[in-house]
């Protein structure tokens, strides 16, 4: 019984492992590469802007064109990582990546001494099940319910349990948006290892090779957000002039928002070969990524505000910030997974 | 033993999440009195496991014998970072914690401790205890190091079983000692707005 609930996620486990020699498609194996070259290229321009940054350029931007290339490399690193470790050491990867976040967020959010045993089942019981219940990969699907409808209705009334009325709606949504954004929505990136594709003509895709196909739909999904994040600040610094909403956020402008949804059009198209998608359909999707992005992005400005702190990373001295890199992920995740599921399995 | 000194650091580390800043201080083997504030009872455990390996070696936590001395579990893990246990309730006549402490430091040990006395749940620091006066005056040579221990109240407050794995940050400033002619007060006053100083400079 317990086998037969298991044996998705067992089963994933050794199929993946089983084709060890070649965990991943030849098509994914030449993205990977491309972004190689492209992260080797960056971090030769960073060491250079470093070197002739004293008078012509703004230090603070190389300073951060370089922080973001490292922390590329780092997770270009750890996607790599995960792809080879198969299907279910993503998942797992991406379950420690929310983890991560959720602590971060809650705690720069002030909670109440009432709110601690929420918080409990919140960090040490609802975020590993979520990402099991990826992993398990059942039928009907209950990682899509999981948390919007059986945590946040416990998250509430464990609240109330703990016999504390003060600001009782303030604290239960600061909770549960950290769920939302740092655990469900991120929790969709991995689910899309486990969809049955088909293509824009009906057949499935890569019917041979499906799990390591959805493989590189990941690697593009993650690549086209990573891009569109560094392609929305590049373009608003080069050619931005009204910003969005100045009092939440100074360096997103509407021109780098169109250039950035335009520039990711093309390089959606670009490596469309990797999807299921053709190419313009790949490039519509790029856009779509573009702007869910950009709306993580400014909505997590808006929290950073409200609790007046820069960003994640300098709350904790020595943290990486793991919140300030997958905003725009998290807020993708969702929506890319639906549209694919929605127009590309049968 | 060894493993289970390992394996408490590890679950320090996943549990509190802790960053360490040494603030114009550096980690050294002279001996010294670690002092911080206390909210939680996993304060002792994290501020030990936060020291580079070599220290914690030499450094042990001072902690109350009738919470630490309860069950199988409790005992174990305090000997396994090497806990220095005081009894709360009986102070004898020539047995003062003080003394004890000072018995046991010998001239190897570095001791940690929390002298406001008990964990605390507000705000505010509690007023400290005057056991640090006493180990400074009889012992001029230690260096008094204050310790700023940040939201470990919210990883695992009072009276609390289970601890939420937040973040939590380990600030360690600059020793101080006591000064030539400094009364009982004015000291255990300065020794506790250098904790605050910490907490302030960081916010």
């Amino acid at each position: 019984m317990l086998f037969d609930t298991l044996h998705p996620f067992i089963g994933g486990f050794l199929e993946d492992s089983s084709k060890l020699s070649l965990p991943f498609e030849k098509r994914t194996a030449w993205l990977i590469a491309a972004v190689m070259i492209l992260l080797i290229i960056g971090s030769l321009v960073g060491k250079l802007l470093e070197r002739s940054s004293e008078e012509r350029l703004n230090s603070a931007i190389v300073r951060s064109f370089n922080q973001r290339i490292r922390s590329w490399w780092l997770m270009c690193a750890i996607l790599i990582a995960g792809l080879v470790i198969g299907r279910t050491g993503t998942v797992v990867l991406f379950g420690m990546i929310g983890f991560w976040a959720l602590r971060e967020f809650i705690t720069m959010t002030p909670t109440r001494r009432g709110d601690h045993r929420a918080l409990f089942w919140v960090l040490v019981v609802f975020t590993p099940l979520q990402f099991l219940l990826v992993g398990l990969n059942d039928e009907r699907q209950m990682f899509k319910v999981l948390l919007p409808i059986i945590a946040a209705l416990f998250v509430p009334m464990r609240i109330a349990l703990a016999n504390d009325e003060k600001r009782f709606l303030e604290r239960s949504a600061k909770i549960l948006i950290g769920i939302l954004i740092c655990v469900y929505a991120l929790s969709f990136a991995p689910a899309l290892l486990y969809l049955q594709i088909v293509d824009s003509t009906g057949q499935l895709w890569n019917a041979d090779s499906t799990l390591s196909a959805n493989k590189g739909l990941l690697f593009f999904f993650v690549l086209i957000t990573q891009l569109n994040d560094v392609m929305q600040f590049g373009w608003g610094k080069l050619i931005g002039r009204n910003l969005i909403a100045d009092r939440i956020n100074t360096s997103r402008t509407s021109e780098g928002v169109i250039a950035a949804a335009a520039s990711s059009a093309l390089l959606g198209a670009l490596f469309c070969w990797v999807t299921p998608f053709l190419f313009w359909q790949a490039a519509i999707i790029a856009v779509v990524i573009s702007l869910t992005g950009f709306a993580g992005g400014l909505t997590m400005s808006a929290i950073k505000r409200d609790r007046g702190v820069k960003d994640f990373g300098t709350l904790l001295q020595g943290h990486a910030g793991i919140l300030d890199r997958i905003d725009s992920l998290c807020f993708a995740a969702p929506v890319f997974y639906l549209l694919t599921e929605f127009f590309f399995t049968s | 033993m060894q493993l289970t000194s390992r394996l408490l650091v590890a679950a320090a580390k996943l549990i509190s999440g802790y960053t360490v800043r040494w603030k114009h201080a550096m980690p050294d083997t002279c001996q010294r009195i670690y002092f911080a504030n206390h909210t939680s009872h996993l304060d002792g455990l994290v501020l030990w496991a936060g020291l580079p390996p070599h220290l914690r070696e030499i450094t042990r936590p001072v902690a109350a014998k009738d919470y630490w001395e309860k069950g199988w579990m409790r005992r174990h893990v305090a000997s396994a970072f090497n806990a220095l246990l005081i009894d709360r309730r009986e102070v004898k006549v020539h047995q003062s914690p003080v003394d004890l402490m000072i018995r046991e430091m010998d001239d190897k040990y570095s001791l940690i401790i929390f002298p406001e006395g008990s964990r605390n749940a507000k705000e505010e620091m509690n007023k400290f205890k005057s056991g640090l006066y006493y180990l400074a005056k009889k012992r001029p040579d230690l260096e008094l190091v204050p310790v700023y221990l940040d939201n470990m109240n919210r990883i695992l407050p009072r009276g609390e079983v289970l601890p939420v794995p937040l973040l939590s940050n380990i600030t360690i400033g600059a020793p101080i000692w006591l000064e030539q002619g400094e009364s009982k007060q004015q000291f255990l006053d300065r020794a506790r707005q250098s904790i605050i100083r910490l907490r302030d400079d960081e916010e």
